[in-house]
């Protein structure tokens, strides 16, 4: 059985979808790259699939885990192990994220979180990410560098652990280094079994990825599919064969 | 509140977690009554004549003075008018209001001999378990009278003397009360300040000597409990050269639907090299008009830093005010204020700079929702004696809706150029998108709300002692579920 399965989903804004029938199957542990050229629709279809109420969903239908979750809160598809690893992670003034963290998995688990177990995950995650520890008790991305917002993701990532992970350019606009740090977090994730959504729209995220699939996405629709070769292929001759389709 | 705030108009502006968080409270549980044997209470008639007076200052064993001053403090109070720049109180019949209730019981050494029904209403406000948490003394006042004080013996030796207003006015500290009682604060300040001086009940004295530093936090609680009763208790501080002490006030209401009047008085002395901190969370009722004035003076390298936290109150007028008289004296408040449905709280901060070389610094932050008023109002005064000083201003709201109303109105008068003044005010909106990045991680939207809030006031509960910062958060989450 799919763990994700989109069927024809139509999704947008008030002055009109976005989304014309995307239909997308993603299987337990399968990673998948969607890509596109500017404004085709690949944020929005991973924050439809978050659950962003931004955009209001118009027909189709979103299956997660077997469980129709396309009326479902944003926090009650985390619960069931959906993730998003923000394009512009949120500042968010005064709360940290070692105190939003504890709150998150406590809501997730229903169980409250065993500080000792806890101060141990986040101290190994931070070794795996090379980030100081200090981070986690600093206020949630404030005054964070862009390449340390984007670790701040995947650190989120790794603690959380969900099921399926979507990636909106989390490698964009990092320095080489940053890129390898956060590469090495997707790696531990897909490695332990978590499926990933990868927007992106270059290869270095993906190298030490074993890619399943590709997806086009143009003008709202996807398409075409492949498999990892496409990657390559789109980056060497670009979308114009696609954009035409 | 402060007579002076009046002329804070912007047209003087010569320039200008944690786990804590999600706990679930019952609102209920600061709007309780006790409705048994009010009759057994002695009250006072209704309205406010010179043979109340005496007969409040009778039934209190005031010393002779203490009568000439509350008579004094009447004439005063029946010659000025009430204030007209802030929140309208026209709700507010002085003629209705009963000054002074005096509870049953008298003074209390210990928690046990405390009445039932009385215990009950504290057990609800926490104060034996805070007592339990080994802070320094706990002085509870109900209704008007201290019922309960107790402080810790290991104070007591270092020669620190906390007790109430009215032990410490016929005892032997009267000279000292004497010396001190509203000196800062004069019943000429303002109306309500008038009011205070006439019928004044209640309150806390606080003596901390020379040098001595007192390392756990002493603490007051305060509460209304009758129909009708207005609250009006006194605090006085003096802290000696070199001491050092941290005083706690936490002030919550039950609801009525008589209007109620709060006007206490605080009056802070921080002496040379001394430091005090002085904090405060209020929640009244939300039918109280909050009308209070606090103050403190410094002298030479003194510093006062105040804590408040505004909730309750269907308005309120609030405004500490520092005086920085000598010279390397410092000031700082940080305060945050949370108006809801009903709610007008007009509150912020005073500093006055007289000393050279003297520093002050307000941070506050202000939140409104569900039609709720929230006004920041503050008044920085650079004399021309305060060479060499530095003010700064940083004042953030939150509005969560659109229906409420955030206002910012910081005067800053400045007479010598050689200050350093700055100011900068935000007014913001909680994003969607920040609700929604926090609910991509499974909290919910009601919680997430919380917390952005909750973030947003961390500035000032980070500053409070645990179980105050727990019951601020707690504040803040029942403040958001109400409609």
């Amino acid at each position: 059985m799919a763990l994700l399965e989109i069927k024809g989903l139509k999704a947008g804004i008030e002055e009109g979808d976005i989304l014309h029938g995307v239909d997308l199957e993603v299987n337990p542990g399968e990673t998948h790259v969607l890509m596109g050229p500017n404004g085709a629709g690949k944020s929005t279809l991973g924050n439809v699939i978050m659950g962003n109420p931004a955009y209001k969903v118009t027909d189709g239908s979103i299956i997660f885990d077997g469980e129709d979750i396309t009326k479902l809160t944003a926090s009650d598809r985390a619960k069931k192990g959906l993730f998003m690893s923000f394009q512009n992670p949120l500042e968010v003034p005064g709360l940290s994220l070692e105190s939003f963290l504890r709150n998150a998995l406590r809501e997730k688990t229903g169980k409250p979180v065993r500080i000792f177990q806890y101060k141990k995950q986040i101290e190994e995650t931070c070794k795996l990410l090379d980030m100081d520890e200090s981070y986690v008790e600093r206020d949630m991305n404030v005054g964070f560098s862009g390449g340390e917002k984007k670790k701040a993701e995947i650190f989120q990532l790794l603690m959380l652990s969900p099921k399926l992970a979507i990636l909106d350019e989390t490698d964009s606009g990092l320095d080489v280094d940053a890129v390898r740090t956060v590469s090495k977090g997707v790696e531990i994730f897909s490695k332990n079994g978590g499926a990933l959504i990868i927007i992106t729209h270059s290869t270095r995220i993906l190298e030490a990825l074993r890619v399943d699939k590709t997806h086009v996405i143009v003008k709202g629709s996807i398409v075409a599919s492949g498999g990892a070769e496409m990657v390559d292929e789109i980056n060497n001759n670009g979308f114009e064969s696609y954009v035409g389709a | 509140m402060d007579s002076e705030m009046r002329k804070d108009t912007p047209i003087d502006t010569g320039e200008n977690d944690s786990g804590i968080l999600l706990q679930d409270v019952e609102r209920g549980l600061y709007d309780f009554k006790d409705e048994e044997r009010e009759e057994d209470f002695f009250k006072v008639d209704e309205g406010l004549t010179p043979d109340i007076v005496r007969e409040i200052s009778e039934a209190k064993h005031d010393p002779a003075w203490m009568l000439d001053f509350r008579l004094k403090s009447l004439e005063i109070y029946e010659k000025l008018s009430v204030p007209d720049w802030g929140p309208p109180i026209d709700g507010l019949d002085m003629a209705k209001i009963v000054t002074y209730v005096r509870p049953r019981t008298d003074m209390k050494a210990s928690w046990e001999d405390v009445p039932e029904d009385i215990k009950n209403a504290f057990d609800k406000l926490g104060i034996p378990q805070a007592e339990r948490e080994s802070l320094g003394g706990v002085g509870a006042q109900y209704d008007s009278e201290l019922v309960y004080h107790n402080v810790r013996e290991d104070v007591a030796k270092q020669g620190v003397i906390y007790t109430d207003m009215e032990s410490a006015l016929t005892g032997e500290y009267e000279e000292m009360v004497k010396d001190h009682f509203m000196k800062l604060v004069p019943p000429t300040d303002h109306k309500f300040a008038a009011l205070h001086g006439a019928v004044w009940s209640g309150g806390s004295f606080v003596y901390v000597p020379k040098n001595v530093k007192v390392d756990i936090p002493l603490q007051s609680y305060f509460r209304l409990n009758a129909p009708g009763a207005g609250q009006f208790e006194h605090t006085l501080i003096i802290v000696e050269e070199g001491a050092d002490v941290h005083f706690i006030e936490g002030c919550s209401a039950p609801k009525y639907n008589v209007a109620n009047l709060h006007a206490g008085c605080v009056e802070l002395f921080v002496g040379k090299n001394a430091h005090l901190r002085y904090s405060t969370i209020e929640n009244w009722s939300k039918n109280m008009y909050n009308l209070n004035t606090k103050r403190a003076i410094c002298e030479e390298g003194g510093t006062i830093e105040w804590i408040s936290g505004s909730f309750g109150s269907h308005e309120s007028y609030l405004y500490p005010t520092s005086i920085l008289k000598g010279d390397s004296s410092h000031a700082e408040f940080t305060g945050v204020t949370f108006a809801g449905k009903g709610q007008n709280l007009d509150t912020g901060a005073r500093m006055v700079h007289i000393g050279r070389n003297t520093s002050s610094f307000i941070d506050t932050k202000s939140i409104c929702k569900s039609g709720g008023i929230s006004t920041y109002r503050s008044c920085v005064e650079v004399r021309k004696s305060a060479v060499g000083s530095k003010a700064s201003v940083n004042c953030g709201s939150l509005m969560l809706d659109s229906e409420s109303r955030s206002d910012t109105v910081p005067a800053m008068v400045i007479l010598t150029d050689k200050a350093d003044v700055g100011h900068e005010a935000k007014i913001g909106k909680i994003s969607d998108e920040a609700v929604f990045y926090l609910m991509s991680r499974g909290v919910s939207e009601a919680d997430a709300r919380a917390m952005i809030v909750s973030g947003f006031a961390n500035p000032v509960s980070k500053e409070l002692p645990l179980e105050y910062a727990a019951e601020m958060n707690n504040l803040i989450k029942l403040e958001m579920e109400q409609g």
